[in-house]
């Protein structure tokens, strides 16, 4: 996937890293240019190290640059829309409309078609939330936009929780972590298993044009994408997995490590998808177990002794067992492909 | 409400730029320089990683005159160094160490082919500098004082100038054409060298010549001998005297069969260099086991490679002229070989000895204040003597730390030019900068690229190159481009981009090219994301202080 990826030509950074000096500026990322758009600009008031932030950047760099700025975005309620906008402020560099926390796909869609209505197709229209947003409340209306194939990017910024509300349990929380309405206490702490729900699988049974999967710790695939869903019409659909130190009792500095983590075990697998198809995956470079991305955060605390031993052994071969499915189902090992 | 704004828009709108979120912070980055392990273990002190920095973009040149700022030899310790450089390179433990003295060779070929020499941009001070000897540490000593704008004279009693790049590393390890280039690199410069002129005292050369100051460096070329009973007829020699009258042109005579006695790398050479004369059979007699041998293992391997045969364990006890005697030893519980009374008999027709090399410092016998102890000369750490004006270093002045190397005897050169055009000026010499060590530890090693299979046979058959001196060819261009690129890049920022790329505040500036970056205090919340996705390690988190 991402078939662009530079063949790795010599050692020293590769195409890991953000930018590169020994590589052509067309090579390097958007985020390496200095004069790279920051759509999300410095003064919001996202925590320390936000995920959602940076990849809330990411992206809508990526899109400008490719839409030549002609770009909209519309925000569903929730942190990324809260800590960029208290009034009278804003750090969006972009036209940007918030309505409700449900209705951001069905906004999406009449700006879409408003701007048609004006002649105007060339501005292309981006619509955001986060994993609450898209998966619970504004489900009904981000698949309404998928049937319709709305010409819109939808992209959720996935933190697993109801962050800005204080980190309640949403649908794509994980099973045994800790919110604050899943707690630890009974004989099954924290979140349950067997519940909640994997939107890029939805989106894919739509038959949408586009669904991908990216995070932070991968700017290279996540821009690469990007550029592939702005390069065609129709609903699309990106799910971006940004840790928040805040509800998940991480430290601010791992946000990028706890993604790249979280892509290393095939807990979040990353692919792309077209038509309904499954077309890429981005194959695991170095596997890690479970725990070593469990152990760095507090909302998993319960399955460990303070030395941070394994204690809960059943329910970490239980998340291990996610992963290892992951892996097979979306390819994520040169192994199994 | 003014009517300026666009439609719809019922509110001012402001940038949240604001908000200076900076006074959120408890914890502020900061970009550090830090010593990759290469430069500290390096006798020189060479800048590795700096001079990589400009090989990886293929600035030959730039990279060269990096070199050339701590040592004149590039091409000459591209071959002969030790690197002890590799032995510490932290990608060892991630995947196999950079070749660094291969990529040196390299540069310091294409600096011979190019002819790329070093301008003196001092103005002359009129200060006459002499210096006794013109081996590497001489040599270095007089390529410093003369950037340091000097007159220079080197006094030296060869026929021709190197010291032991001549006269002792034989030439399949090192070429003569080499030495020679280098050296008539540093005479274009105007540095003097007067061959056949020995020093006999060295007081009165200083006077004679009105020289303001003298750096002695006169090596240590006494083989040492060792009283082992031996008929009339048996050819006892020491392996310098052996290998300096094989470069002068005095073939030794050797005989079929050669036994070496010692463990050093000049046993080594010596048993190397007796096979490429003719000798049948070279064996190496050495009295403690293999791990204690101190010659450098890739010059064991080499010797055993070409058929030199190894015992160890074993001690001469007398020569004949067909035969020597030798005794089996074993470790007693200290570690000290003792006989065991047993003894044995090898055919040799004759014994070449290697047990390492003492000063003639008859040339300081008369000058007074100039310390020597265990027949070498005290010097301090700035290579001065107990008397004003007199300087030492390379084999003859042998401190602590000195291991008798080519590549310590530069960084002598160096600190001794340096400490003169002190003593000139009347003030104390400086010392390189200390800076904090940069480790692995600080390395995130998920940036580097892994080792593409395709390129390892590759990276091993260059290594295999530069060791087997039959393969001379030394590095390709794409090899050591490659190569080069290899480095972490230990401690210093080399502008991957990434702290500028992951700041959720976008509070990094990015200065551009050569110019690195800049923290903007305004916005930065010290979430610390810069500092654990550095590749290198060139940013630390220090406590806010309020
Ligand atoms: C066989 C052998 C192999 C070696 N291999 C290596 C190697 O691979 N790598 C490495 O790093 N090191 C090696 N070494 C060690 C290295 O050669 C020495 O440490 C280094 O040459 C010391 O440099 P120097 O300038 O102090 O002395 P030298 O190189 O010995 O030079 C001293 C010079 O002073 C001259 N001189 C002496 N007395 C007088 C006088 N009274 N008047 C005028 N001139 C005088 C001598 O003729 C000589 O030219 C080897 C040594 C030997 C013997
Ligand atoms: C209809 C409605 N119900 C509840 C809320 C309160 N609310 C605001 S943001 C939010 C949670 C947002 O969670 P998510 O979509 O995951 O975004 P995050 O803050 O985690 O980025 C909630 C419950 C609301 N604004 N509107
Ligand atoms: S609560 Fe989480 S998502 Fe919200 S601003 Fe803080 S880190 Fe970002
Ligand atoms: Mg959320």
């Amino acid at each position: 996937m991402s078939a662009e990826r530079v063949p790795v030509r010599f050692y020293q950074v590769g195409s890991f890293a953000v930018g590169n000096r020994l590589v052509s500026a067309d090579r390097r990322n958007a985020q390496s240019d200095p004069q790279r758009a920051n759509s999300l600009t410095s003064g919001h008031r996202a925590c320390a190290g936000c995920g959602e932030a940076l990849g809330a950047r990411y992206a809508l760099d990526a899109a400008t640059r490719v839409t030549n700025g002609q770009l909209v975005a519309v925000n569903a309620t929730g942190c990324l829309e809260v800590f960029s906008t208290p009034y009278p402020e804003t750090s969006w560099q972009l036209p940007w409309l918030h309505s409700l926390f449900a209705n951001s796909p069905s906004v999406a869609t009449g700006v879409a078609a408003g701007l048609r209505s004006l002649g105007k197709s060339e501005v292309r229209v981006v619509a955001q939330g986060g994993d609450g947003g898209t998966a619970d409340i504004g489900m009904g209306a981000l698949s309404g936009m998928f049937e319709r194939n709305d010409d819109v990017l939808y992209i959720c910024y996935d933190n697993e929780a109801y962050m800005n509300t204080g980190v309640q349990r949403s649908s794509a929380t994980p099973g045994a972590a800790r919110t604050a309405t899943t707690d630890v206490v009974g004989e099954h702490p924290g979140n349950v298993f067997g519940t909640g729900k994997f939107v890029p699988a939805i989106a894919m049974a739509h038959e949408i044009p586009y669904v991908a999967t990216a995070s932070v710790a991968d700017l290279f695939d996540l821009e690469t994408k990007v550029e592939r869903a702005m390069s065609m019409h129709g609903a699309r659909y990106l799910h971006i997995l940004v840790p928040c130190p805040l509800g998940w009792g991480s430290a601010s500095s791992d946000t990028i490590r706890l993604s790249r983590l979280a892509e290393e075990t095939g807990l979040f697998p990353v692919f792309e998808a077209e038509n309904g198809e499954l077309t890429g995956s981005r194959t695991i470079r170095h596997r890690v177990p479970v725990e070593e991305y469990l152990r760095l955060q507090r909302r998993f605390s319960h399955l460990f002794t303070r030395e941070g031993e394994v204690k809960d052994v059943a329910t970490v071969a239980r998340i291990q067992a996610i992963a290892d499915r992951n892996i097979r189902r979306y390819r994520l090992s040169e192994e199994v492909s | 409400m003014s009517d300026d704004r666009p439609f719809a828009i019922t509110l001012p709108v402001g940038s949240s730029l604001a908000n200076k979120t900076g006074n959120w912070r408890v914890e502020r980055p900061v970009y550090v320089e830090r010593q990759p392990p290469c430069t500290t273990v390096c006798p020189a002190s060479e800048d590795v990683q700096r001079w990589l920095f400009h090989a990886e973009e293929g600035d030959y040149e730039s990279a060269w005159r990096v070199i050339m700022e701590k040592n004149p030899l590039p091409a000459v310790m591209g071959r002969a160094c030790f690197h002890p450089c590799e032995g510490s390179c932290n990608r060892a433990q991630l995947d196999e160490a950079v070749g660094i003295n291969a990529v040196e060779r390299f540069l310091g070929d294409r600096a011979l082919e190019a002819g790329w020499t070093v301008p003196v941009s001092a103005s002359d001070s009129g200060r006459k500098i002499l210096i006794i000897g013109s081996g590497p540490a001489g040599l270095s000593a007089a390529y410093f004082l003369r950037l340091d704008g000097h007159d220079v004279t080197i006094y030296e009693s060869a026929a021709l100038p190197g010291g032991m790049m001549r006269y002792g590393i034989p030439a399949y390890r090192l070429p003569r054409d080499v030495v020679d280039a280098e050296i008539a690199r540093l005479v274009e410069m105007g540095v003097t060298i007067e061959t056949e002129h020995s020093v006999e005292d060295a007081a009165i050369a200083m006077a004679d010549g009105g020289f303001d100051a003298v750096f002695v460096a006169v090596g240590a070329q006494k083989g040492r001998h060792y009283d082992i009973p031996s008929g009339d007829a048996s050819r006892v020699m020491d392996a310098v005297s052996m290998l300096r009258d094989f470069e002068a042109g005095d073939e030794p005579v050797l005989g079929r069969r050669v036994v070496v006695y010692g463990g050093g790398d000049t046993a080594m050479d010596a048993a190397r260099s007796a096979t490429r004369l003719g000798a049948r059979e070279a064996i190496v007699v050495y009295r403690r086991t293999r791990d204690r041998m101190p010659a450098h293992d890739e010059e064991i391997a080499d010797a055993m490679a070409e058929g030199v045969q190894m015992r160890w364990l074993t001690t001469i006890r007398s020569a004949q002229s067909d035969r020597v005697m030798v005794e089996r030893m074993t470790l007693d519980d200290s570690g000290a070989a003792v006989g065991t009374g047993e003894f044995d008999e090898l055919e040799a027709d004759s014994l070449v000895l290697a047990l390492g090399q003492d000063t003639d410092l008859g040339l300081l016998e008369n000058v007074e204040g100039v310390e020597r102890v265990d027949g070498t000369i005290v010097v301090d750490e700035h290579q001065r003597t107990g008397r004003r004006g007199f300087f030492a270093g390379g084999d003859a002045a042998n401190i602590g730390a000195n291991d008798r190397t080519l590549t310590g005897a530069i960084g002598q050169g160096r600190a001794a030019a340096r400490a003169i055009t002190a003593f000139l000026a009347g003030r104390e010499p400086e010392r390189d900068p200390e800076l904090d060590p940069a480790g692995f530890d600080r390395v995130n090693p998920w940036y580097y690229s892994d080792a593409d299979r395709t390129m390892r046979p590759r990276l091993e058959a260059a290594r295999r190159r530069n060791t087997f001196a039959e393969v001379v060819s030394g590095l390709t261009v794409d090899d050591a481009l490659f190569e080069a690129r290899r480095c972490l890049s230990c401690g210093n920022c080399f502008e991957c981009d990434n702290c500028f790329g992951v700041c959720p505040d976008n509070a990094v500036i990015k200065l551009g090219a050569g110019a690195g970056y800049q923290f903007n205090y305004d916005y930065c919340k010290g979430c610390g994301i810069c500092v654990a996705e550095c590749p290198c390690g060139a940013i630390d988190l220090v406590p806010e202080h309020r």
